[in-house]
């Protein structure tokens, strides 16, 4: 293994310029003769326009357009990417998602005018000059009044609220009703999966530029998938050619699933941009954020556990209301369905499986695919049921979860909700958990908090994800419009130094560190000689970018493979040079040789000559030494971990203090354990932050209560614990040359359910009758739970 | 933000001739005015900074053993040099948003604001302070007048508090999570005239005295004294943090804990 190859714990290269301030974003990005674009957005939730008056903005100092979305109907809509159909077989509802709102608002924030002009305040002086008779229209927001309203309704073009009624798997329907019926004991909780508000760091931004030289666009944006940003852009809203049309997402200052989807923002300022023949940039600001980036989760779900009275899992049925907002997000509909059903049978044995999903449009921000998208849904409905089962049969929560685990010799594993798991080991994170998290010191830990006052809890959890994001095929039959392989060019230069194109993005994932350390360590070569370039459409092959904790486990495979080319491609020349057949040349540590003599080439010497092609057997080898590769995994990755939290609730307040938090992870092999440790570190953050503080809150007029950070409570540094993260017991993913699952997005996935389970268990502990509260946990529901 | 004016003021009869332009604000440490401004929900034509002023920064005692903080004194300085005169006060101070914050507001902002979750109001009632303006001292009992209302008139400046030194105090604060204003903060002071309890964050109303609490607190200053009080009455705070109740039952515990934490 060269050094600092896969294993080897580097520092972040990227660090130094992000800790630096030499970073480069896209608001820092400032093209000559930039112009500024704000945006007229809806005050009300529900509205029909009646008409828009521009011509005071037009006419004040600065201003150089005004559009509306009468200048858009002639181009198309943001498309969903996943069709679902309904049981009944009947595709999904699709309304359009046009670039500006026509004819009606559809949220708070929904805009529809935009304003250019020579500077953003002047921009933001005219939209105050726009006149809008917007009509406002009473809001439709809970959920089940939608499905019961048909007279009131998002989209009228649709006749209902209701995007889609799925379920899955459908064959299993009848032998799930009729196991619940006859089983022995059922659970039964009522749960609400709270929505969340992104809030990356950055806020999104946008600049179009139009060439009228040679008739070529480039978007600058905050995108964490240039590729599919311009698939989407090409073929559905502009039809703007794709050599035509270069998208360019330099650093972006987090993502965590908000800077996946294509907005109309994008397409807004490439249109103003062609029309003006002039660079417009858009920047949004944090309150725009609060109110148009995707938003996460948000079910309603109702979760049946049946099992016998020793339990033994029978059958798990849930039937959730997944709010998709005002429109269709690109994977708004893959969310609740194929990332959430998928994953309902846990890390468990039980035969019978069925999961009902109604997605109901109502006048609010879209929701898509947040940090853990579906998973985290999956995991809490579950696990919080267990919890609340296993107390009702007098079991401890650790054996009830050990009882039905898949065991290490059932791989490959069919699970009841239909994926099939290539490998993992429950029972020994399980045995990592109670010795790391020191399980049987709790009790006396307990009695100490006590004596302060203090009750305490312990929360456990485990937890299984799909990652790898996503095999083609299959996800074609289940609805995807698009592939979900990724792709990578390794270039190795004439020196020895190595760039190499990736479809991945990173936005603080660490890919410019980890990637490197993949290729050296085929390569035996210095990992600081390698580069990542990412980012940039008219640099890098087409790959689908980075969410899913797909990056290193897809794209990751691509740059493997293509090293692999590059190695057979290096054999041949090595060969050449040393005057061998190919198959006596040996590769180990950067240097070819062959067995039984002394001769010998170094990887530098055969890159030099793949571009200095002197005596050089051009009949049967082409110069250079560049190789692609496109990956297309054969199955998705499973993560899996056993998770431990234990709190203190002050009875008086309601406040809770996490004391601790383990996280005892399989991510298969793990490249880089600084980087999968702050990826365990971060996602834990979120995770806490949705089970403690977060909250996307609506009231029934549709406005965002929680519209800033004076209301929507972000986790800092002081709500959180010394979190131990510990990725020690691995198995391999069997299907990928690396053997890596994904980290990404884990933390947030197995914390949530930690963190209430042990609350709930100080409760009940300290003698308070309480099975369930819903996130946040916040010191107010705490102590309204208690004195109810 | 819109466009507006700006004069820094070196001397507090400066400051007092500047803000008596037409649509004149004065401006402390900004830190609620600015991002207002700069989401454009305040336009003032004129910005009159206060923080120039030299003779209306720092902290001092006078020989009565009352403790004088210049209006554009930051929560900071306060922090920093109250800390052995007025604990309790300092201590406030150093738990008010982060270091940022604490370096650029100031106490007279925060009181002429008078937000209905700040800590300093509740500081000033609890002490039974005295604002002291460029015209008069308004007494802490006849200053807050309700939710980001104050006595103050228009064009009046706060140039100092002065605040009688407590034999005993303690601020409780409980953190609205988001914000981490005070859900309720309640100040306790023990005087040798008796005790004062002054509540901030959970009223309608703004900022007020819990008297039931005196009452008690002055025949007995001890927790068991106030455990067997019922909540205050009043018009509480309703909001997606907490309800009136929620708010109302802690006003009890915090003013418990910090009686407790006086020694009481």
């Amino acid at each position: 293994m060269a050094d600092g190859g896969i294993g080897a714990p580097t520092k972040r290269r990227e660090d130094v310029r992000f800790l630096t301030g030499h970073g480069s974003y896209t608001d820092d990005y400032t093209p000559n003769h930039t112009t500024y674009c704000a945006f007229a957005r809806s005050l009300v939730a529900n509205g029909k326009i009646n008409g828009i008056d521009t011509s005071a903005a037009e006419a004040m100092p600065g201003v150089v357009a005004v559009f509306t979305g009468d200048d858009f109907t002639e181009v198309g809509g943001n498309p969903a990417g996943w069709a679902i159909n309904s049981r009944d077989g009947e595709p999904m509802k699709e309304p359009k998602r046009p670039v500006l709102a026509h004819g009606k608002v559809r949220h708070v924030g929904d805009a529809y005018a935009a304003v250019v002009a020579e500077t953003l305040e002047q921009a933001l002086d005219a939209v105050e000059a726009i006149e809008a008779d917007i009509e406002e229209l009473d809001a439709v927001i809970d959920m089940a009044d939608a499905l019961a309203n048909s007279s009131n309704l998002v989209h009228d073009e649709i006749g209902t609220n209701q995007c889609f009624d799925w379920g899955w798997i459908e064959d299993n329907r009848a032998a799930t009703d009729e196991a619940i019926k006859n089983a022995p004991h059922v659970t039964t909780l009522e749960l609400v999966n709270n929505r969340l508000v992104p809030n990356a760091m950055e806020p999104r931004a946008s600049i179009g530029e139009y060439n009228p030289g040679s008739g070529d666009y480039k978007l600058t944006t905050t995108s964490q998938n240039p590729h599919l940003t311009r698939l989407l852009i090409s073929a559905f809203v502009m039809g703007i050619p794709e050599n035509k049309l270069t998208v360019h997402a330099p650093d972006v200052g987090g993502g965590f699933g908000s800077k996946i989807y294509h907005y109309g923002e994008e397409a807004l300022v490439l249109a103003a941009a062609k029309k003006l023949g002039r660079p417009v940039k858009w920047t949004s600001t944090r309150t725009e954020a609060f109110l148009t980036d995707a938003h996460g989760r948000d079910h309603v779900t109702k979760i049946e556990l049946a099992c016998e009275k020793d339990g033994t899992f029978i059958a798990f049925r849930t039937e959730t209301m997944a709010n998709v907002g005002a429109y269709l997000s690109n994977f708004s509909t893959a969310t609740p369905t194929f990332l959430h059903g998928t994953l309902m049978a846990g890390n468990y044995t039980v035969p019978n499986v069925y999961v009902n999903v109604k997605a109901v449009f109502t006048n609010t921000a879209p929701v898509d695919a947040y940090r853990g998208a579906g998973r985290p849904e999956a995991t809490f409905s579950l696990e919080r049921v267990i919890d609340k089962c296993a107390r009702e049969l007098g079991m401890d929560p650790v054996a009830i979860r050990r009882k039905n685990f898949v065991q290490p010799d059932q791989y490959p594993f069919a699970s009841a909700a239909g994926l099939e798991y290539d490998s993992g080991n429950y029972p020994a994170l399980m045995d990592g958990l109670e010795k790391v998290a020191d399980l049987s010191g709790f009790e006396a830990r307990r009695k100490e908090s006590e004596a302060r006052g203090r009750l305490r809890g312990l929360g456990i959890n485990s937890y299984i994800e799909a990652c790898g994001i996503a095999p083609s095929n299959l996800v074609g039959v289940l609805g995807s419009r698009v592939g979900l392989y990724d792709a990578a060019t390794v270039r190795v230069n004439a020196t020895g130094s190595i760039s190499v194109m990736v479809g991945a993005h990173s936005h603080g994932q660490g890919h410019e560190t980890a990637f490197p350390q993949v290729v050296a360590d085929l390569l035996g070569v210095d990992p600081m000689s390698v580069e990542i370039v990412h980012g940039d459409t008219s640099k890098i092959p087409f790959g689908m970018g980075t969410y899913g904790s797909r990056s290193l486990a897809v794209c990751g495979s691509a740059v493997y493979r293509a090293t692999e080319k590059i190695i057979t491609k290096a054999t041949l020349i090595a060969a050449h040079m040393m005057d061998e057949a190919p198959d006596k040349v040996d590769f180990e540590d950067g240097i070819f040789s062959v067995a039984g003599t002394n001769k010998t080439v170094g990887f530098g010497d055969v890159a030099l000559k793949a571009y200095i092609p002197h005596e050089f057997p051009i009949e049967e080898i082409e110069p250079g030494l560049e190789e692609t590769a496109f990956y297309d995994p054969a199955n998705f990755t499973y993560p899996s971990g056993a998770y431990a939290c234990e709190v203190e609730v002050d009875p008086e307040t309601g406040k809770v203090d996490i004391c601790s938090m383990v996280a005892m992870d399989d991510f298969g092999t793990v490249v880089n354990p600084m980087i999968v440790t702050g990826q365990v570190q971060g996602g834990l953050a979120q995770g806490i932050g949705q089970a403690l503080l977060e909250h996307g809150i609506y009231d029934e007029n549709g406005q965002l209560l929680s519209g800033s950070l004076m209301d929507y409570a972000m986790p800092r540094a002081d709500d959180l614990p010394n979190v131990v993260v510990d990725h020690s017991h691995a198995t391999r993913c069997t299907h990928n040359p690396i053997g890596v699952k994904g980290c990404g997005e884990a933390g947030a996935i197995g914390s949530p359910p930690t963190v209430v389970n042990a609350v709930v268990d100080a409760l009940q502990r300290g003698g308070h009758n309480v099975e369930h509260i819903d996130m946040p946990v916040s010191p107010a529901r705490v102590w309204e739970a208690i004195n109810r | 933000m819109y466009n507006f004016e700006f004069s820094k003021p070196e001397t507090i009869q400066d400051a007092v001739e500047a803000m008596k332009s037409d649509g004149a604000q004065a401006l402390g440490g900004g830190q609620t005015l600015l991002p207002t401004m700069k989401q454009r929900l305040a336009s003032p034509e004129s910005l009159v900074s206060l923080c120039g002023v030299a003779e209306m920064v720092g902290v001092c005692e006078d020989d009565a053993g009352n403790l004088s903080v210049g209006g554009a004194t930051s929560h900071a300085q306060v922090a920093d040099q109250a800390a052995k005169s007025y604990p309790a006060l300092a201590a406030l101070a150093a738990n008010i948003g982060d270091p940022a914050v604490r370096n650029r507001g100031t106490i007279g902002g925060s009181l002429a604001n008078n937000d209905p979750a700040a800590c300093y109001p509740a500081a000033a009632l609890g002490s039974g302070a005295s604002i002291i303006t460029n015209t008069r001292e308004i007494a802490a009992d006849d200053y807050f007048t309700g939710m980001f209302e104050t006595a103050l008139a228009e064009d009046e400046i706060i140039t100092s508090v002065r605040f009688p030194v407590p034999q005993a105090a303690n601020y409780q604060k409980f953190d609205q999570p988001a914000s981490r204003f005070a859900l309720v903060g309640v100040f306790v002071a023990k005087y040798a005239d008796g005790v004062r309890v002054a509540v901030t964050g959970a009223s309608n109303g703004g900022v007020f005295r819990w008297s039931e609490a005196e009452a008690a607190l002055g025949g007995d200053f001890s927790a068991a004294a106030v455990s067997g009080l019922g909540a205050p009455s009043g018009d509480m705070i309703e909001d997606l943090h907490g309800s009136g109740a929620y708010r109302a039952h802690l006003v009890g515990v915090l003013t418990r804990r910090a009686v407790e934490a006086c020694g009481g």
